[in-house]
């Protein structure tokens, strides 16, 4: 019987023919921690009884969350890291580095590797063809002490995607779109695997934003093949070598086909305070925003800044409103500077932070005062995720975000909309 | 078996509203952060929770973060079980992983202040104030291995190693 991605992958690492249903134990190419989750995973591990981490080399920590710390008590968990990572010669990425799931795609992750990281959006490296999947600080522990951790082989949907995106419509609009449809519990312990004709005019960074977000519907990890777009984007990254062909045999199973077709996507939110609460633009144009954040490890990327900076090129935003950006890693902050999309941002009235999470994680660098409304460029709107249960967040692409900072108000990206 | 009151909760309790982000200071603080414990979804919920009641939720309990942390504080609170119609992937694994067991069951029936008896291992369920009875599934071997052991840390610290074997 054929194997799907997330079978094949799991059969080879664990060395035993897996199909969807069975457990393995499979050792791990690349086991992570950041500074939120660090310190208890730290703690675990000392308690574990395991005396040494299997493969430091391959146990990198990243100070991404809080960063530069707001505070004395998080400014300690970090201390903790840090001199962790140090005694036991494990890489550390320190703050300023970036966002621990797009360092780990730029500089670790390999088609076919299998991936535990102490975050929930590891599986954005599905993107390159990996399977990652995010844990708690007890399996990460025990993952960093033994090298390996149990796994149960996931069943996986396919996402088969046909046709042309629209113009001003993109992967954020597609995998919101997803959401919608499988709802946020849908594909609980799944795996999304996604296929189809469009994937070969999918960049890289579109399919690590819609990677990333596979956990807000529930599942494991989000799965695509690897082929030549990935052979390219490894290439220019410098590691060409990494490069393996991998993808599902033709006749795999699947416990559910969604099709769907790019032409007919269009700009879409995720209203308060569910993600899976999808709706176009369109219905709810004119909301006033107070905050519009540009960043995350969901649209952080050099792709994502040049789009926002196509839109804002030339104009402010409304006096009314600010923009955060924040890029998600150090590269791309660079990248980003070389273009002059940073000055965009800057001219048209942006705050410009640090390379990191920001205010994703609710905890500085843009909490929501009392009923404040954010539009955000992130993957999660719970109640309560920008540090304010009483404001409001809704989810939305680059192009989006910009356009509604020039307006004040939740507005079309510009080619979409209407005359 | 276990034995306590039903502390209704309602659907997609996520990871932000039991252990919130506002509070990261204080993950590294236990005891502190536990005072929070789901304080954005019932504020009461800390000063009416007793040692040994149960949370009965909805659908979806625990998605969001991989903060282990939310089972934790659920544990340190005093909640003997969380049971309900469906769990987030990464807080059912950490919910075993340190010993807070989890039960799928349709929680429909059930109203809070309800009195529940618990047995895990015949997977039975009875509502002792409606005097209604469920069944549910037993956990995957993996992880009724793991619980029994009290969580993943003294399993480890008793095997040295993951012991069972790849299966179906
Ligand atoms: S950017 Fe947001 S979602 Fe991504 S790792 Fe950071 S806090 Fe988590």
């Amino acid at each position: 019987m054929g194997k799907t991605l997330a079978e094949k992958i799991l059969s080879a690492k664990s060395g035993v023919d897996a199909q969807a249903g069975d457990v393995v134990i499979a050792p791990m190419d690349l086991v992570f921690a950041h500074d939120v989750g660090g310190p208890l995973t730290i703690q675990q591990f000392r308690q574990s009884g395991l005396d040494r981490l299997a493969h430091p080399e391959s146990t990198p920590f990243f100070l991404d969350h809080c960063v530069p710390a707001p505070r004395r008590e998080l400014a300690n968990d970090q201390k903790l890291v840090r001199a962790f990572a140090s005694e036991n010669g494990c890489p550390l990425y320190q703050v300023g580095d970036g966002i621990c799931h797009q360092l780990v795609v730029e500089q670790w992750a390999k088609p076919g590797d299998v991936i535990v990281g102490g975050d929930s959006h590891t599986c954005t490296m599905g993107g390159l063809g990996a399977f990652a999947t995010g844990m708690g600080s007890t399996d990460i522990a025990i993952a960093m002490g033994l090298g390996k951790n149990w796994l149960r082989v996931p069943e996986s949907f396919l996402i088969r995607i046909s046709g042309r995106f629209p113009a001003g419509v993109g992967a954020k609009d597609l995998i919101l779109h997803v959401i919608g449809l499988l709802t946020a519990e849908g594909a609980t312990y799944k795996a999304l695997e996604f296929g189809g004709e469009s994937l070969k005019t999918m960049t890289m960074s579109q399919r690590l934003t819609v990677a990333n977000m596979a956990v807000e519907a529930g599942a494991k990890t989000g799965l695509f093949p690897s082929d030549e777009v990935t052979r390219s984007y490894l290439e220019r990254l410098g590691r060409g070598k990494c490069f393996q062909p991998l993808g599902p045999d033709p006749d795999a199973v699947y416990e559910r086909v969604v099709e769907i077709d790019a032409e007919k996507l269009v700009p879409v939110v995720a209203r308060p305070h569910a993600v899976d609460q999808v709706v176009p633009v369109s219905e709810v144009e004119g909301t006033r925003i107070d905050q519009v954040f540009i960043g995350s490890c969901t649209n952080g990327r050099l792709e994502d800044l040049a789009e926002a900076a196509g839109i804002l090129a030339g104009k402010s935003i409304n006096p009314r409103t600010r923009l955060i950006v924040a890029p998600a890693s150090r590269s791309v902050y660079l990248e980003a500077m070389a273009q002059g999309y940073l000055k965009t941002f800057m001219n048209a009235g942006a705050a410009i932070v640090n390379p990191g999470c920001a205010v994703c994680a609710g905890v500085h660098q843009g909490v929501l005062a009392e009923d404040e409304v954010c539009l955000s460029t992130s993957n999660r709107n719970f109640k309560g995720r920008m540090g304010n249960p009483d404001s409001r967040v809704y989810l939305a692409s680059p192009a989006t975000a910009a356009a509604s900072a020039i307006r004040g108000t939740i507005t079309s990206p510009p080619r979409f909309a209407a005359g | 078996m276990l034995k306590g009151r039903a502390i209704k909760l309602g659907n997609d309790i996520s990871t932000d509203l039991i252990a919130p982000g506002r509070y990261m200071h204080l993950r590294n603080n236990l005891p502190e952060l536990a005072k929070h414990a789901l304080e954005d979804a019932d504020p009461d919920f800390v000063a009416k929770v007793k040692a040994g009641d149960f949370i009965v939720a909805g659908k979806n309990f625990g998605l969001g973060s991989s903060r282990e942390h939310a089972p934790l504080i659920i544990k340190m609170s005093g909640i003997g079980a969380v049971i309900a119609e469906s769990v987030g992937r990464i807080f059912f694994r950490n919910a075993i992983n340190i010993g807070l067991p989890v039960i799928i069951a349709a929680t429909q029936g059930i109203d809070d202040g309800n009195e529940l008896e618990i047995d895990l291992a015949s997977g039975t369920l009875d509502n002792l104030s409606s005097g209604a009875k469920l069944n549910f599934a037993q956990l995957p071997p993996v992880m009724l291995q793991i619980l029994e052991e009290g969580g993943l840390i003294p399993y480890i610290r008793k095997f040295g190693d993951l012991q069972f074997q790849a299966k179906r």
